[in-house]
């Protein structure tokens, strides 16, 4: 740099400083940007109120006063009025203090998301207790299989199996007895299907899968622990 | 467990209609919890006001008197309403707890009585909620503090006690530490001082030019010169007390690594070390440069003085702790002088007999102008130059006087914070270790839930009930839930130490795997007993751990695994507190006690140990007596013990 280029930049410098002060003095308004895009933190305040008492009553099974017990614990607990996957996942996990029970209740979470728009509200939740507690066999056995049935084509692939055993294996945790191995999700799927899967194509579909069940003594007999949850 | 976990129990429960089909063993039944009444409300009167609250947000925490049946103790059955005499202000805060599930604490209550309150309620204070648990803290500490004070004061003329046995070098430290215990020490302190000051003096004086006593003398010499003895002595008394002192410490040090590497006893061996490396070193020219430098060090002795001086102490450590301010603030002067060393450099390049001769050259310039200092001895000539340099002395004072005042409050935030830091980084230590414990708490519930027979469908319906009663609906609850996981995965829950033994169990073959097994034994009832015999329950697995000639080692895991669920057990002692009086003694037993004694003792099963007394069933057969030989008097370990040897 030689000495004129120096001064020129001097100068320069020296132009840019009279610049900030006339701004200063609001004589020269410098082209402003674009007002900044809004905040656009969505209002975390969302609060959904859901259908009336009638209403409910009329679309699930539970009583009157079942429902306002219900409503109450799940308003207590989620004053917005929905769950969404972060609570729902911190909520199951703490009953399952020794294992990773994350997966297990993202699948859960997509089953009771019945339309799919993120959060579980309250008639989401008590739609599918209601299936649940209160429906038939078939209707807890077809719950079940929407539960497995991870991408919804009817189908219950052994991927999917797959992901569902390791997510309730991740729950048990470390400390288990016998040891847990590292196969023994994957024999519990074979088994599986090779109980299920009548007609061995790899997959099984809701009637294959109903009709095993149905079959099977013990599914049919535990069946009978959901009636007196509530 | 936090408010929402009832809430979310049933829905748990619901969500394992998924294990269902995949499960290959069949799952448990439901426990048959009698079917809850609805909803009621119920009325608390505390001292005249009264509060309603459903049934179920007082029992989402069983472990406290409101959510147990320990508020059964005062009920009133005439108006029908739970009367409490304390204070309803306070009851508001508990009663919140409940509803919301975070304990806030009042501002303008005494943080005394809020404890007491939260005591009774059987509340415990880390349950203060996040947003005043700081709070809560502070004032708790200032009070503890507060009475603290006024302790020492009234003790102030006694001072603190040593303890009869203290050695010498416990009383010498604690004569360095406290100067003002004992007049001896106090003595020395002083001395010590005095001698610092001193020798600070000597160095200084030294270099005073004096006049000589001829007033013809025609240069001037410092008096360190004039005087070479006089000045001698004195450095080597002064050293001589500083070696001694330093010496007298190290030997009373409670911990000598550490003491050797603080930076007092730094600081003390610089400041002796240079008289000594004086005394080695021969005085010849060669070296007299090095032997100058030394002296340099001699003025450290004054840092002594930070043993003297709290304010000296506290400076140190507030610049310390400032460090990365400062640190920054020393890092963009470099970049700042750096960059104007370079365009002022460039800016008088063409000027004839510049000072600006390099970019180092500069750096004094910018140095100067920067911090405003301005000696005047390096000027730009240039206009380009001047602009710059002008431009330098500005920013000079924007970069130094802007990180300053930060510094300055930075000081007081930090060295306030820091006190602070530290205490809650221990309590958070607290804090995790008890959430680690109440998780540990469930898992082990459920495993003692396990070993308790409670999952055996069959069996002695009668005195199981009785051992199960005590575990609240929620627990039944969870705990099938937990069940059926492990029935649809054909594992079980077990604790990390069964786990790891399981582990090493693997390799040394059958008889260790049979002393797992049976050192898994003492769990159930060990811990059954815990909550009330946790002495017999100790030595029960010594006794067992001997018998089975396993690793040592093992006995010891086997204690500190009843140790650790000794103490998980104690959160749930409230509930068996609460158990109706007749009830508790058939705590102590297990269904299969009673089965074993049944089949092996001729002694009548009716032996329901009462744990106060040590008697036992002596009366019966000669099993019974030869096991209380062998026992240590103790006869809850009767059943166990027979059914050990019938393996």
């Amino acid at each position: 740099m030689n000495l004129e280029g120096l001064e020129m930049v001097a100068v320069l410098v020296v132009l840019a400083l009279f610049v900030k002060v006339l701004e200063q003095f609001g004589l020269f308004e410098p082209v402003s940007l674009e007002d900044s895009v809004e905040d656009e933190f969505e209002l975390s305040t969302v609060c959904h109120r859901p259908e009336g008492l009638e209403q409910l009553q009329e679309q699930t099974k539970f009583t009157r006063k079942e429902l306002q017990v219900l409503y109450r614990g799940f308003k207590n607990e989620c004053p917005s009025g929905i769950v969404n996957e972060e609570n729902f996942k911190q909520i199951y996990s703490q009953f399952f203090p020794q294992g990773d029970s994350s997966t297990y209740a993202t699948f859960l979470f997509n089953a009771f998301d019945t339309n799919h728009d993120g959060s579980v509200s309250f008639e989401d939740f008590v739609a599918g207790l209601s299936v649940i507690l209160r429906g038939t066999v078939d209707d807890r056995l077809n719950w079940a299989f929407n539960l497995y049935d991870l991408n919804k084509d009817g189908c219950i692939t052994k991927e999917e199996m797959l992901d569902i055993m390791k997510s309730i294996y991740d729950m048990m945790g470390k400390y288990t007895y016998p040891a847990l191995r590292e196969e023994a999700p994957r024999e519990h799927v074979e088994s599986f299907f090779q109980k299920m899967d009548r007609n061995k194509d790899g997959v099984v579909t809701i009637e294959e899968f109903m009709e095993s069940c149905q079959k099977d003594e013990n599914i049919m007999r535990s069946m009978q622990l959901f009636d007196n949850v509530i | 467990m936090a408010a929402g976990l009832a809430t979310w129990l049933p829905f748990a429960r619901a969500a394992a209609v998924g294990w269902l089909p995949l499960a290959q063993q069949p799952l448990p039944p439901a426990p048959g919890v009698k079917a809850s009444r609805g909803d009621e409300v119920l009325v608390v009167n505390v001292s005249g006001r009264r509060f309603e609250t459903w049934k179920n947000t007082l029992d989402r925490y069983p472990d406290t008197l409101l959510g147990s049946s320990e508020k059964e103790f005062f009920y009133d059955a005439d108006s029908g309403e739970y009367f409490f005499d304390r204070d309803p202000d306070m009851f508001r805060h508990v009663l919140n707890f409940y509803r919301t599930g975070r304990l806030h604490c009042p501002r303008q209550e005494c943080i005394q009585a809020f404890d007491e309150e939260l005591a009774f309620y059987g509340l415990v204070p880390e349950l203060v909620g996040d947003c005043c648990l700081e709070e809560y803290r502070d004032r708790k500490k200032e009070n503890a503090e507060r009475l603290a004070e006024d302790e020492e004061a009234e003790q102030a003329g006694d001072g603190p006690a040593l303890p009869a046995g203290s050695s010498l070098r416990q009383r010498l430290w604690r004569a360095f530490e406290n100067p003002h215990t004992s007049t001896s020490a106090l003595v020395f302190y002083y001395v010590t001082g005095f001698f610092i000051a001193v020798s600070v003096i000597a160095n200084v004086v030294e270099t005073i030019p004096c006049r000589g006593s001829a007033r013809r003398s025609s240069r001037e010499q410092p008096c360190g010169e004039r005087f070479p003895q006089a000045f001698f002595c004195m450095d080597t008394a002064c050293v001589l007390i500083f070696t001694g002192e330093y010496l007298l410490r190290l030997f009373a040090a409670p911990s000598r690594c550490r003491f050797l590497r603080s930076v007092m006893s730094l600081i003390d061996v610089v400041a002796i070390l240079p008289y000594y490396i004086g005394l080695l070193v021969p005085k010849n020219d060669d070296v007299s440069g090095a032997f100058v430098t030394l002296r340099v060090f001699r003025v450290f002795r004054i840092f002594k003085f930070s043993r003297h001086s709290q304010g000296l102490r506290i400076l140190g450590y507030t610049l310390k702790s400032c460090a990365s301010e400062l640190g920054f603030l020393l890092f963009s002067l470099t970049m700042a002088i750096i960059i104007f060393a370079t365009v002022m450099f460039y800016a008088e390049k063409g000027t004839n007999k510049t000072n600006f001769t390099s970019i180092p050259a500069a750096f004094w310039y910018t140095i100067v102008t920067m911090t405003t200092l301005g000696y005047g001895d390096m000027v730009p000539s240039t206009i380009a130059g001047k602009i710059f340099g002008s431009i330098c002395s500005l920013s000079g004072v924007l970069v130094i006087a802007l990180p300053v005042p930060v510094i300055v409050s930075n000081f007081s935030r930090i060295y306030h914070q820091n006190q602070r830091a530290d205490k809650r980084r221990a309590q958070q230590k607290v804090r995790l270790a008890r959430i680690r414990l109440a998780k540990s708490g469930t898992t082990n519930a459920f495993l003692q839930y396990k070993q308790n027979g409670g999952l055996e469908d069959s069996g002695s319906g009668e005195e199981q009930a009785l051992c199960v009663r005590n575990r609240s609906a929620f627990e039944q609850q969870h705990h099938h839930l937990l069940h059926c996981l492990e029935k649809t995965t054909c594992h079980e829950f077990t604790d990390e130490l069964t786990f790891s033994e399981a582990l090493g169990a693997v390799s040394p073959g059958g008889r260790t795997s049979r002393s797992t097994s049976v050192s898994s034994q003492p769990v159930g009832p060990g811990s059954l007993l815990s909550s009330c015999c946790p002495r017999r329950a100790k030595r029960r697995a010594i006794r067992l751990a001997n018998s089975t000639a396993s690793v040592s080692r093992g006995s010891m895991q086997e204690l500190d695994m009843l140790a650790g669920l000794r103490r998980s057990h104690a959160p749930q002692s409230r509930s068996s507190l609460n158990a109706k009086p007749h009830d508790s003694l058939d705590l102590n037993c297990d269904s299969r006690d009673f089965v074993a004694a049944i089949i092996s003792i001729p002694t009548p099963p009716a032996n329901t140990p009462d744990e106060s007394q040590p008697s036992s069933p002596g009366g019966g057969g000669r099993a019974g007596s030869t096991l209380r030989n062998s026992s240590l008097g103790t006869p809850c370990l009767f059943p166990e013990t027979v059914k050990i040897s019938s393996l």
